[in-house]
């Protein structure tokens, strides 16, 4: 009896089980070492489903006005009542998930993938660069996230692009410094002195071998950036300058009419509200949980 | 004539019905007035230059005027009266000559007299502001008249251009302060000094001023209009935010404020409040217009403008809207009611206004694929202004979305508003515009293609000749034929602009507050001196 060589189709097919299994344990793990992150997970996937499936799920156009049903509490025909304008509350929220999550999500990937890069290669290239680059992002941090926003959406305007690029650009400091301080610890280690010794190309040895080794603290970072941009997006909306009506947008439906009808029709701010609070409570359980199954020094307690 | 005392008698009627009550009460003198002006600040506090609010309900209390709307009457277009005039002239030369005697006695808050050469000083830098200074109105004043003196101390005489039914609605408007001959001459003040100081000879003199949060006043002692004003003091504190004024009022740390709040402040204040609210409403000189960008594409095309005049459900959005926004009547663009205005079957021939919403809109679908613009995307530019800027704009996203178009909102702080208008940088913009007295025949200037305010507007010679021979008509019932076919040919034929709905003015204020008459305009009758307070303590 002879056996086969394994096949390399049946390795790959091997392969890709155990790190499917593999995958699976670790998020089983996750959820058992992590009960109160696992919360967040869930509350985050509601969102993300919301957002993704809105035209599915949404009972009503949510930029219809209805005079007919003008201020409605919940019922059965509007769940989360209606607006001064009769728009389905709950239709609003699904559409305002996908508003929050494109404004969060990109805003949050972007600004902490351009400071990954700008955080890593300061500390990489260090000298004059490095000097010139933290002061500038210096003058950037100087100023708070929703003030500089605001000053950005001043000067570009309103919009769901300009209020990504105006909350994005805060966010790049904020990346960059905290990659940058592991950058700096991992660029004297051994392994990279051996890579220049190699005569590997400077893009080679800061992707290849300085960023995967930054990732844990990035990944934290991400998590909480997305948390900050819905809020900052929540923030500048309800002032004005993010979104404007009648895109359905969580903080725009705080705005005017949620103010006006506060004590008569109080379900047109207590929806938006709570939809803000649970789903950036949700993103900070997750980044609490994320830090602590990533920091070696947390994991063991 | 028949028509115009018709109407005017019914305004009157109608004001009365709106007001609480006061016949049986006398008025008491003292206090003090605490009232919120919805505004940051006045841009600045000269009448002659300003056109808001915000500079009037500051100001008005301490500057006379030569003739103003009735203060006890103010409802009506057509009842005005003197205030340093001693009676209404009756107009010679055909009708284009007005002889005014001017009071005696009436002194300047400097104790410098008031003689007909400052009131004709004042009216000649309004009507013609020498080189560098502003006059907001000058433009409609120097189609009117043509030279304005003061042959002696008590004289003043205004010679109009040609005789019209649009002069004295234009002379009492309530920004024509009259200011002092010898600062407006004075090479070193000039008429740019009462943009930082006031100094009238109003019920009231100037005593303080923080700015952006209060201005006050004190009885003037010298005041001509006997026993007048009632109040010992007024305080105006500015709140540009609804909420902190509505708070304000059911607190009782402020009394009234003139300018109008929505339907629900009024109805909660009411609410919490019952007879302790006294609430006056009127119909509002105020109507959200549309203008069209004539100059960029599609816009240019009459068609796709008719088009979305047409899609809009007008009849249908009224009742609904003015429960939630400070709108209420459908119309043409003249005041609804005045004698000039459209009536509604007259309004119903016109695009946007036909009683068939169905009807309207395939016309509107129709109009747009002939134009080769269905489904088109543009952009309402807006004010980031709630009450009703932002609801009048959701609303109108909502109706065009039901012929297919793809309507965003750019809705701008005044500043960048107006100044995305001037520039160009619009399509669409709802451009809402007050006036004060009502004044048909001035009211419509800014449908003209000339106007500053028709900012995407195009050459138009048959628009002007059409205005012009109806400003010039004196027979009511031909001028209201001529205005009639001028709104048919603006708001349908050509479709430059359109009216939406008009404004309706609520205010709600504390029930102490007594005197004060409600007008169509937040503009006029703002003097504060028939204002009295019905009870021992006042608000501070």
């Amino acid at each position: 009896m002879t056996l086969a060589a394994p096949t390399p189709t049946g390795n790959a097919v091997v392969a890709s089980g155990y790190a499917a299994r593999r995958a699976l344990g670790s998020v089983l793990s996750f959820f058992r070492r992590q009960p109160v992150g696992s919360i967040g997970v869930v509350l985050m996937l509601i969102v993300a489903f919301a957002g993704i499936f809105a035209n599915v799920l949404a009972p009503y156009n949510p930029t219809a006005n209805d005079f007919a049903a003008m201020t409605q509490p919940p019922s059965w025909a509007h769940w989360l009542g209606t607006d001064q304008l009769g728009r389905d509350l709950l239709s609003r929220i699904l559409f305002g998930a996908r508003t929050a999550l494109v404004v969060g999500v990109t805003s949050a990937v972007v600004g902490g993938a351009s400071g990954l890069v700008l955080g890593v290669g300061s500390a990489y290239f260090g000298g004059r660069i490095d000097l010139v680059l933290q002061r500038l992002l210096d003058i950037v941090m100087s100023f708070p996230l929703i003030i500089m926003a605001l000053a950005v959406v001043s000067i570009f305007g309103t919009g769901v692009h300009n209020v990504i690029f105006a909350i994005t650009i805060p966010l790049i400091p904020r990346c960059a410094r905290v990659v940058r301080s592991s950058a700096l610890a991992i660029r004297e280690v051994p392994y990279i002195d051996a890579a220049r010794a190699l005569g590997y190309s400077h893009r080679r040895i800061i992707l290849r071998h300085m960023v995967p080794n930054v990732v844990a603290p990035f990944l934290i970072m991400l998590t909480s950036f997305v948390g900050q941009a819905i809020l900052a997006e929540a923030a500048l909306s309800y002032l004005g300058l993010g979104v404007q009506e009648p895109v359905p947008a969580w903080g725009l439906m705080l705005q005017g009419g949620a103010e006006e009808y506060a004590t008569t029709a109080p379900w047109i701010a207590i929806f938006p509200g709570l939809a803000i609070m649970l789903t950036v409570f949700g993103i900070n359980l997750f980044g609490d949980a994320l830090r602590d199954v990533l920091d070696p020094k947390l994991r063991d307690r | 004539m028949k028509t115009t005392l018709l109407v005017a008698g019914l305004a009157v009627a109608g004001a009365l019905s709106a007001v609480p009550a006061q016949a049986n009460e006398t008025p008491k003198h003292g206090g003090t007035l605490t009232y919120l002006i919805p505004a940051d600040a006045p841009p600045s506090f000269d009448g002659h230059r300003e056109e808001t609010y915000a500079t009037v309900h500051a100001t008005a209390p301490f500057y006379s005027v030569l003739i103003r709307v009735n203060p006890e009457n103010p409802a009506s277009p057509t009842d005005f009266v003197c205030d340093l005039c001693t009676a209404m002239p009756k107009p010679t030369d055909g009708g284009k000559t007005y002889t005014f005697k001017i009071r005696q006695g009436v002194k300047f808050a400097d104790g410098s007299p008031l003689t007909a050469y400052d009131v004709a000083a004042s009216w000649n830098e309004i009507t013609f502001p020498p080189q560098g200074v502003l006059s907001a109105r000058g433009t409609d004043y120097r189609d009117l008249i043509a030279k304005i003196e003061a042959p002696d101390a008590n004289t003043v005489v205004f010679h109009l251009k040609f005789a019209t039914a649009a002069f004295l609605p234009a002379l009492a408007d309530p920004f024509a302060y009259i200011y002092e001959k010898k600062i407006l001459d004075d090479p070193t003040k000039g008429p740019h000094w009462y943009e930082k100081n006031i100094l009238g000879s109003g019920p009231f003199v100037f005593s303080g001023y923080q700015i952006g949060q209060k201005i006050t006043g004190d009885r003037n002692p010298n005041y001509y209009h006997k026993g007048l004003p009632y109040l010992d003091h007024i305080v105006g504190i500015f709140a540009p935010k609804q909420a902190t004024r509505v708070d304000a009022i059911r607190s009782d740390r402020a009394a009234i404020e003139f300018r109008g709040l929505p339907p629900s402040a009024r109805d909660q204040l009411k609410q919490e409040l019952g007879n302790k609210i006294t609430v006056q409403e009127s119909p509002w000189n105020c109507g959200s217009d549309l203008f069209f960008n004539e100059k960029k594409k599609p816009f240019d095309d009459p068609r796709v403008r008719r088009a979305l005049s047409l899609a809009i459900n007008r009849w249908g959005g009224a009742p609904a809207l003015s429960k939630i926004a400070i709108v209420k009547t459908v119309g043409g663009i003249t005041f609804p009611g005045s004698p000039l205005a459209a009536t509604k079957s007259e309004l119903q021939q016109m695009a946007g206004f036909w009683p068939d919403i169905n009807k309207s809109r395939a016309e509107a679908r129709k109009l747009l694929k002939e134009a080769g613009a269905e489904g088109i995307s543009f952009e309402l530019l807006n004010r980031d202004v709630d009450q009703p800027y932002k609801y009048v704009g959701i609303w109108l996203v909502d109706q065009w979305s039901k012929i297919g178009l793809h309507v965003t909102q750019r809705i701008l702080p005044t500043g960048p508003w107006f100044a995305a208008m001037r520039s160009g940088n619009f399509s669409v913009v709802h451009y809402p515009i007050c006036h004060a007295v009502v004044n048909p025949l001035l009211d419509v200037q800014p449908y003209l293609p000339a106007s500053a305010e028709n900012m995407g507007g195009t050459p138009d010679a048959q628009e002007m000749d059409m205005y012009n021979k109806m400003l010039h008509e004196t027979d009511p019932t031909k001028q209201h034929a001529e205005m009639v076919a001028f709104e048919k040919y603006v708001m349908d034929t050509k479709a430059h602009a359109t009216q939406i709905i008009w404004w309706n003015r609520i205010v709600p204020y504390r029930s102490y507050v007594k005197g004060w008459k409600i007008s169509p305009s937040h503009y006029i009758n703002q003097d504060l001196s028939n204002i009295w307070l019905d009870q021992a303590t006042v608000s501070q």
